[in-house]
């Protein structure tokens, strides 16, 4: 039995092994035992998909008792990646959760899943054939479902994400299987090898990748199918929403990449194309929404819908490209795509875990309500300052890499020749260049509002850093990665090689990354280093200057000399979007109240103002809500049909039987 | 636009330099504090004043005499401030915030009164809102006296802080 | 190749912290002049900056590590644009090219750094500049990259050094109708980014129109100083790559010590003719109501668009 097959039975026997403890365990000792358990799962995992990446396979039937056969496990290197990024993020939130977990979240229910959850998210990528893979996908979505409902005691609305989960995920199942089916149909078997086989230029093909991205696309988040991204991620506990933002949603990003790059490769140019655009509106939208919220969790979960926009985005690029035949190039975009992906599951996992960290410290999940967190609670605003670097995409973190490999592909693939791909490139930087901006402004409101300046409100005055012990150490061990792949993303030069069967990506210089494909090469460590440098002087003038007039403390800042000072004069999360949300009206469509209400004695006084501004999802309000309607108005006309009448019913049978007998007699 | 581009070149053009020859400079004051040398920032306070001496002041930052080439500046924050400026008596309600924006301003820092109603509340001495004049609010350095005190003045007093 | 490129790089840095400062005291000097004032003369910024190291700083209660190192990181960030950009020299390291994105993220760095001080200050007018602040840096970025793109598309690479090198070789493309648009469409975003007028008045007293002030107003002290700093350097290095873009003649592509010396007097030359043209034009220029800025951006932004257009005719052609 080789390492691989160990470690994909291991997994198994793992998850198992945590729903026992989870079920059997004595509360006291609950989350510890089921906590460590779940790491050994997610670590496990990580290790298998790193053997897959270095170079060993293996395959298990694992026997099920459907009539569908066995399920079959085979990674490739592409699903090995993808196992390294589900089992590290699990690992980490696992560990997480052991401190973090009370009440509902530590339920024997919630425990169980977990493990469950890991072990089906990590197996995907594993999947060999169609079969397998819809398995551990329904697998996945209903753990999942199950963990999004932990608090539905606590909170109404966890109940409304939950159907709309449910809803959304059970679609993209739905779309999945369709897909799958129509390609199981042209090759004549369910294995990934024998699917990939067949012509990608036949009309059935077209079919299969319009169903099965529309699929993968509603698990990844995705406009206009992204609407469960915004509800279910506030509403699961922290743990989970890592997790399912970090990990989860990539498996919808596997999904394409699987069928762009193994099951149907050399597509023609309109797939591609097909994917920029949908991947360009999903990441301009996804950072807009993000920018003008004011409820953390829904801020983190549209810019998870923003970067996968960008992968999108990456991976329609390198279809596009290699269809007129631009090689280095699009090898460069793949190799972001898979860029795009670790570093999104780094950073957005260590923002999740600061987010509940915050919410279990100040009880606050509201940035209006937010501020000086920084000096209470050290840890967590180290953890979150440097996930927001990531995610805004700033010199040196992962997110910084990964843009500059797909900028450097989208420059470098401009091609005047072709009228398609000279239109799409332009437009595509540019896409990426408003998102880039747009996220430097959403992430320094979140951490600026959050933990600078002065508390907004008691709940934020009387933050704490918890004492549960691996909070911390999981933040900053996601963290660290964060900075790691920014600082050394050389290293995973050979895994980005090998999962996206890429040329062109290297290591040069000690830990730099280097994309021959289009000439281009960077080293973030002498970056860092010359800013260092560049530093000293600075620092030296700055220490002489000190010396001779020390920093003083003063108690107020300056407010023009106002005698009223109160921490409610600072700049709330709403006020600090609001030009951004009056320039991107049409887009977004607040909705804005102002109430004024006189004194009594006179309509020229003003007694007190109140002003309310709602800004809803606008693809949900315009699209999901009409269908929802129709759908209830349908409703409700059928029910005319069930009038309770027997003599109706037994009519209705009878006409049924009548058709099936003409049908088959035809 | 009031006035076209061609128009306002020709103004520029035929207007000329309308900054009058500085006149010799003022004796260096010993009590002057070396960092202010060449580059004095002040922060101007209106504490309650007839607006009379804000024209004045007005006018000599204005072109005719022009105070920035002695190298004071105008700036909006008292902490980027070297100097404060308190024109007009000091009212009740101004009180506690003059004393805040001399505070909020880092050392070395002066405080300069100008106009007889900073100096020792001039016409306005005895007046109900009155809290009463600069010297009783904070620690008045450099005084000018006049009611309105004239531009040049005002820029003697500035001179013997930059020493240019 | 590295060697040189050090020395290039330091010699970069020395030069725009020298000629900065007279580059802002000379801009001031040209309105003074046209308002028919006396002015204080180029070498006023040096006084002032001398003057801000020896005041005292001020840490009010509530603010954080990031108001002082905020400044610090602002101008480090500054000094790195400074020497990777091609200001006297088309020689780059080979690990860490100038690349456009590269480039531009050092100076969104600095431009993060100064909007974190400002929402650290804990005041109505911090938080207010660095909204205002970084809008306009999020409007302005497709502008930039678009600008740049179009640039690069005639030369194969996005490396600014290139860019500018291969502009030296061909003097025709300098006059090009891509170059042109899209040199017009960064010197809009360039004004945007340094917080010039018509985009924000950095002589403003009154808070409520203030950009880039308003996140500056609680620093004092060598805080100031650096920030102060900074922003000149940042507009000294963005003026310097415009016109160097614009006129490449006497940058020098080898490293000589003639060369470089040469270089040295053609830059303070070109950052002093584009710095006394924009001084010029912005005493005929009133600031834009904050909510015509975006107005502003997008017609750049369209001019950026129309030069990658016409690239891509020129090649075809």
């Amino acid at each position: 039995m080789s390492a691989v097959e160990l470690g994909l039975e291991a997994q198994l026997i793992l998850a198992v092994v945590a729903a026992i403890v989870a079920t059997w365990a004595p509360p006291p000792l609950r989350s510890t035992l089921a906590g460590v358990v779940s790491a050994a799962v997610g670590l496990t995992g990580a290790v298998t998909g790193v053997l897959v990446l270095a170079g060993s396979r293996g395959r298990i039937e694992v026997p099920t008792s459907l009539p569908l056969g066995d399920v079959g496990l085979d990674p490739s290197p592409l699903g090995g990646f993808f196992m390294v990024v589900a089992g590290a993020v699990g690992a980490v939130a696992a560990v997480y959760a052991i401190g973090y977990a009370e009440g509902p979240a530590a339920s024997r229910a919630a425990w169980a899943s977990l493990p469950v959850f890991l072990a089906a998210m990590q197996l995907v990528p594993a999947a060999a054939d169609a079969v397998s893979f819809l398995l551990l996908w329904e697998l996945m979505a209903l753990a999942s479902t199950s963990l999004v409902l932990t608090d539905h005691r606590d909170r109404a609305e966890v109940r409304q994400a939950a159907l709309w989960y449910a809803a959304l995920t059970q679609l993209s199942f739905v779309l999945l299987l369709l897909g799958f089916a129509v390609l199981v149909v042209d090759a004549g078997g369910v294995g990934f090898d024998l699917i990939g086989s067949i012509d990608p230029g036949s009309t059935s093909a077209s079919v299969a990748f319009v169903l099965l991205v529309a699929g993968f696309a509603t698990k990844a988040g995705i406009v206009p199918v992204h609407v469960w991204l915004p509800r279910a991620h506030p509403a699961a506990p922290s743990h989970v929403s890592a997790v399912m933002s970090a990990a989860m949603v990539k498996m919808g990003v596997y999904g394409a990449l699987l069928v762009c790059l193994r099951l149907l490769p050399a597509g023609p140019a309109w797939w591609g194309l097909l994917l920029l655009a949908f991947g360009a509106v999903s990441a301009v939208y996804g950072i807009l929404q993000a920018s003008v919220t004011s409820d953390l969790k829904r801020l983190l979960a549209y810019s998870t819908t923003e970067n996968v926009g960008l992968m999108f985005l990456a991976l329609g690029t390198a279809l596009l490209l290699r269809s007129v035949g631009v090689g280095g190039p699009a090898d460069s975009a793949v190799a972001a795509c898979l860029l795009l992906v670790a570093s999104h599951a780094a950073f957005k996992c260590t923002l999740f875990l600061a987010a509940g960290s915050v919410l279990h410290g100040s009880g606050e999940r509201d940035l209006d309500r937010m501020g000086g967190l920084g000096a209470r609670m050290p840890v967590t605003a180290l953890a979150f300052g440097v996930g927001a670097l990531g995610a805004a995409a700033l010199p040196v973190t992962a997110g910084f890499m990964a843009e500059w490999a797909l900028l450097q592909s989208l420059i470098h693939g401009a091609r005047p020749e072709d009228r398609l791909v000279a239109v799409a490139m332009p437009v595509a930087v540019a896409v990426v260049a408003l998102t880039a901006g747009l996220a430097l402004l959403t992430f320094v409101k979140a951490y600026g509002i959050a933990f600078l300046a002065r508390p907004r409100s008691e709940g934020a005055a009387a933050a704490h850093e918890d004492g549960a012990w691996t909070m911390r150490p999981a933040m900053l061990v996601s963290a660290a990665a964060v900075l790691a792949l920014g600082l050394v993303p050389g290293l995973a030069a050979e895994a980005v090689t090998r999962a996206g069967g890429v040329a062109g990506v290297g290591r040069v210089g000690g830990a730099g990354l280097e994309l021959s494909g289009v000439g281009a090469q960077l080293d973030p460590i002498a970056l860092s280093v010359m800013a260092a440098l560049l530093a000293v002087p600075v620092l030296f003038v700055s220490r002489a200057a000190a010396r001779r007039r020390p920093r003083r403390q003063v108690e107020l800042a300056w407010g023009c000399g106002g005698v009223r000072v109160s921490p409610r004069m600072q700049y709330t999360a709403t006020s600090y979007a609001e030009p951004l949300a009056r320039v991107f009206d049409d887009a977004l469509r607040p909705e804005r109240d102002i109430e004024v209400t006189h004194t009594s004695e006179s309509r020229y006084l003003v007694e007190r103002v109140a002003f309310r501004q709602r800004l809803d999802d606008v693809v949900e309000e315009r699209s999901y809500r009409p269908v929802v309607r129709l759908a209830d108005r349908v409703g409700l006309a059928a029910r005319r049909l069930q009038n309770g009448s027997i003599h109706r019913y037994l009519a209705y049978s009878f006409v049924a039987l009548v058709a099936v007998l003409v049908l088959v007699a035809l | 636009m009031a006035l076209s581009l061609v128009r306002l070149l020709r103004l520029i053009w035929t207007t000329g330099r309308v900054a009058e020859p500085a006149p010799p400079a003022p004796e260096p004051t010993p009590g002057c504090p070396r960092a202010l040398a060449g580059s004095v920032q002040i922060r101007h306070v209106d504490a309650g004043s007839c607006n009379g001496c804000e024209i004045e002041l007005g006018a000599a930052f204005g072109p005719v005499y022009d105070a920035e080439r002695y190298g004071a500046r105008l700036v909006a924050s008292p902490r980027h401030a070297d100097v404060v400026l308190v024109t007009g008596v000091v009212t009740r309600n101004m009180l506690e915030p003059l004393r805040r924006t001399v505070e909020a301003t880092p050392q070395p820092r002066l405080v300069v009164a100008v106009g007889d109603c900073a100096r020792n509340c001039g016409v306005f001495s005895g007046a109900y809102g009155v809290a009463g004049a600069a010297p009783d609010a904070v620690d008045v350095d450099l005084e000018v006296p006049g009611c309105p005190p004239e531009p040049q003045a005002i820029i003697e007093v500035l001179r013997k802080v930059t020493g240019r | 190749m590295n060697a040189e490129a050090a020395v290039l790089a330091l010699a970069q840095v020395v030069a725009m912290v020298a000629l900065s400062p007279l580059l802002v005291g000379m801009m001031r000097q040209v309105r003074a002049r046209l308002e028919g004032r006396a002015g204080a003369g180029a070498l006023q910024p040096w006084r002032d900056l001398r003057k801000l190291l020896a005041k005292e700083t001020l840490q009010a209660a509530g603010t954080s590590w990031v108001s002082v190192a905020g400044p610090t990181v602002l101008i480090v960030s500054s000094l790195l644009v400074c020497a990777m950009t091609p200001l006297l020299g088309t020689v780059t390291f080979t690990s860490v090219p100038d690349d456009l994105f590269v480039v531009v993220s050092v100076l969104l760095i600095g431009t993060v750094a100064v909007a974190l001080v400002g929402l650290d200050a804990g005041t109505a007018f911090g938080g207010m500049g660095s909204s205002r602040h970084m809008t306009i840096a999020a409007l302005v970025e497709p502008t930039v990259l678009v600008s740049v793109y179009a640039l690069s598309i005639p030369v194969g690479s996005s490396v600014l050094s290139q860019i500018v090198a291969a502009r030296l070789d061909d003097p025709a493309s300098v006059a090009s109708p891509v170059s042109l648009l899209a040199l017009l469409a960064l010197a809009v975003a360039v004004v945007a980014e340094t917080g010039r007028l018509p985009v924000d008045n950095p002589n403003t007293h009154l808070e409520l129109t203030m950009v880039h002030e308003a996140m500056v107003l609680e620093s004092s002290g060598r805080d100031l100083a650096w920030l102060e700093l900074g922003s000149w350097l940042r507009l000294g290095a963005l003026l310097g790559l415009l016109s160097t873009l614009l006129m490449p003649w006497g940058i020098a592509t080898e490293l000589s010590a003639g060369g470089l010396l040469l270089a040295a007097g053609a830059l303070a030359a070109k950052i002093a003719i584009t710095g006394a043209l924009l001084a010029g034009v912005e005493v005929f220029l009133a600031k834009l109501r904050l909510f015509r800025i975006p107005e502003l951006l997008a017609g750049s932004f369209v001019l950026a668009f129309l030069a990658v257009t016409a690239s891509y005719l020129v090649v075809q052609a």
